[in-house]
This record gives C-alpha cells, sequence and structure tokens, in this order.
C-alpha cells in the first residue's frame, strides 16, 4: 500500500461577491479519498468560521478522486446549502469534469476553468 | 489573506487494473454518458426501467438524504482486501437476499456495466415480498478494492452504493455504504412510513453475513446512519413518472395483451 497525502489550504479572496459577501478558496493538493472526510470539513469550517458565503475548491492540484472522494462533495454540498452559502469549483481536469458530469454534480456545482474566471464570474 | 493548512497522511490502496494506455486510476470510472445503456440482457432478466435513463445521483432524488453504513469485521482470514473483493464480487449475487436477484452483464462488474435487477418487495410492513420490480444500476467506479453502482432515474434511491474492503488494525473490514435519496414522494413515503428503509437495511446486512459465512466467519454486522439532508426536493417530485415500481407493474398487467397481440401478428404457416 502506498500512503496518500493530501493538503488543503484556504484563502480569503480579498474582493466580494456581488452581494458583497466574502469569497475563501480552498486549494486542495493531493488525493481525494474516503480518508478526506475530515481534512475537508476542517477546511470547510475554517472558510464558513471567516465568515465566507461563497466557497470555491481549487482543484488545480487534485491528483486523484475516488467515488468516496465525490460522495464527501455531495455531503459538502449540502452543508454549504444548509448554511445558504455557495458552492463552486475550478481547475478540473478533463477527466474529472467528465467525472462531474457522469454524476450529475455539475448540475449542483458551478464549474470554473480557473481561479480568474470564477472571481469574475462570481462578480468581485 | 489568511492560510491555513491540514495536510494527512493515510494508508490508501490503490486501483491497478489497466485498460489500454489510460491511467489505471482514470480507468476505474466509467466512460461519460448521457443515458445508460443495456447492451446485452442477462438470460431471466428484463430489461425495463434501465435501458435509455439517465443515471442519477442524491441530487437528483426527492426525499431525505441519508448516509448508511454497513461493516463486518473478517478476522482472520489470511487475504488481502484486493482478494476478498475479488471473490466479493465474482459471487455478488450469490450473496444476495432470494427476493433480489443481480444479473450482470457478461463483461462482469466492470466501470460502465450495467447490473439488472429483479427485486420483490413487501407491499406493506410484515406482508411477504411479492411485488415486483424490475431495475438496476451502473458500474459508475470499480477498482481493487471498491466498486460503486449509480441508480437509474425512477429507481427506488436515487445515489450511490459502493462496497469495499479495507483492512484496519490487521483485521479485514468489508463495507456497504449508500449515499441515496427515496428518487419520489412515493418511494419516500414508503422508506418513512412503510418499511421499505428497513427493507433495504435487511438486504445490505443479509449480504456482509452472506460475505462472512462465505469465509467461515461469524460475520457481526454494525449499520450506522447519517441523515446528511432532511429535507425533500419538491422540485424533483415529477420523478414519480419514471417510477421503476409503478412502470413494472403496467408492464406486468399488460403482458397478455402483448402476448395476444403477437399471435395475432404471427403469418399463418402455408
Amino acid at each position: 500500500m502506498e500512503p496518500t497525502k493530501l493538503s488543503m489550504k484556504v484563502r480569503n479572496h480579498p474582493g466580494a461577491n456581488n452581494h458583497g459577501s466574502q469569497i475563501s478558496i480552498i486549494d486542495i493538493e493531493g488525493d481525494i479519498t474516503s480518508t478526506a472526510e475530515n481534512i475537508l470539513m476542517d477546511a470547510y469550517t475554517q472558510a464558513t468560521s471567516a465568515g465566507a458565503k461563497e466557497i470555491l475548491l481549487n482543484f488545480t492540484d487534485l491528483e486523484y478522486m475516488n467515488s468516496s472522494g465525490i460522495g464527501l462533495l455531495v455531503t459538502l454540498l449540502i452543508r454549504v446549502n444548509r448554511q445558504k452559502q455557495h458552492l463552486s469549483v475550478f481547475g478540473l481536469s478533463d477527466h474529472y469534469r467528465q467525472i462531474f458530469e457522469l454524476t450529475r454534480l455539475d448540475e449542483a456545482i458551478s464549474i470554473y476553468s480557473d481561479e480568474s474566471e470564477a472571481i469574475a464570474a462570481l462578480g468581485s | 489573506m489568511t492560510e491555513q493548512s491540514n495536510t494527512a497522511t493515510a494508508d490508501d490502496s490503490l486501483p491497478t487494473k489497466v485498460s489500454g494506455t489510460k491511467d489505471p486510476r482514470q480507468a476505474a470510472w466509467a466512460e461519460p454518458i448521457e443515458h445508460i445503456k443495456v447492451r446485452e440482457v442477462p438470460e431471466g432478466a428484463t430489461n425495463l426501467n434501465v435501458d435509455g435513463r439517465q443515471p442519477a445521483s442524491p441530487l437528483q432524488g426527492f426525499g431525505q438524504m441519508w448516509q448508511k453504513t454497513f461493516r463486518v469485521r473478517l478476522s482472520g482470514i489470511d487475504l488481502s482486501p484486493a482478494e476478498v473483493m475479488a471473490i466479493w464480487m465474482g459471487n455478488f449475487q450469490k450473496f444476495q437476499p432470494p427476493e433480489n436477484t443481480f444479473y450482470p452483464s457478461m463483461a462482469g462488474i466492470k466501470p460502465g456495466e450495467v447490473l439488472l435487477i429483479q427485486a420483490k418487495v413487501p407491499p406493506l410492513p410484515g406482508l411477504p415480498s411479492f411485488l415486483p420490480v424490475s431495475t438496476g444500476v451502473m458500474v459508475l467506479y470499480a477498482d481493487d478494492t471498491t466498486m460503486t453502482v449509480m441508480t437509474p432515474e425512477g429507481h427506488p434511491e436515487a445515489g450511490w452504493n459502493t462496497f469495499s474492503v479495507s483492512e484496519e488494525d490487521g483485521t479485514l473490514v468489508a463495507q456497504c455504504q449508500s449515499l441515496c435519496r427515496p428518487s419520489d414522494p412515493i418511494y419516500e413515503v414508503f422508506n418513512r412510513f412503510l418499511g421499505a428503509s428497513s427493507q433495504q437495511d435487511r438486504i445490505w446486512t443479509h449480504v456482509l453475513v452472506s460475505l462472512a459465512d462465505h469465509f467461515g466467519v461469524q460475520g457481526q454486522v454494525t449499520m450506522a446512519k447519517v441523515l446528511v439532508d432532511p429535507k425533500v426536493q419538491w422540485k424533483h417530485a415529477r420523478n414519480i413518472w419514471q417510477n421503476a415500481a409503478i412502470r413494472t407493474m403496467v408492464y406486468l398487467v399488460g403482458s397478455p395483451f402483448r402476448w395476444v397481440r403477437r399471435m395475432g401478428n404471427r403469418k399463418p404457416e402455408s
């Protein structure tokens, strides 16, 4: 067995969205599998405690995600919606963009190609 | 700008299956599709309520979203998680309860393949299971130790079931985990008030007990339920039009008429 490495960094974007709310970006590096739950939820808690209403997941440095990882994103999305926040992602490779379409997450999560496009779309 | 970091290192088995020149870890996923295509119908199966349907995630269902995790420890087995998983997938039907028949395609349980299902459900709690439901699932993801199926629209549940084997503290653990919502208001009523949820729980418990029995282990199945989303999604109430149970009943009621029509269309032998 090989070790799986995952790190997440939470950044607060200096701008705000169309409604004047804070934008937080979670930079993901490594693999998202079932072992990622605590790290992902901790990062989300940090973003929320900073007052963010817009949560952006940066998948640029994602190496691998399995079906358990997709399940984690669904549970995160439900938490985000219950807090009346909004979840978006950017930096997905073609493969994982297709996985978002196959699993129909793209119907509930906005997908942008990169950070600048996401920030522009959110109105900052 | 604030910046904080969390880092974790954990053991996680990696998929090793290779399909052509594709990255083996990407090959564990089904190819992108918009609608499920049933390429072959195994003998005894009915291709109903699956072909042409879109796969449905928990986000497209109607009812409350639950995550249910069933686990059994397979103590004393001298096999790897991948070896146990291979045996599990090779005997997938054998480990099901009698009222649940899975029909894997000839290709077996591989990403993108469809498993047709003939199930029988009780009309009310306490009554025997005799109402037929024809449905199926698509293999969304399969590697050496994990397999996830995704339901089509109209299936009783919208979402995913993941089957996996891992090693914890030197002991193998087999797990079934579902992340689903009832697909429509009828299924939601059956789930909440008429025992459908308990029946589903019994199915996965039966599967894990059967798996443990196969290895000669006295398996004690544990179950953990988490209500991920207590809200129903009224925007998906119209899923009722694709309800596989209703459509199966309509199909069966119409069977004699289809048989008579086929007889009438036959050309007389000269």
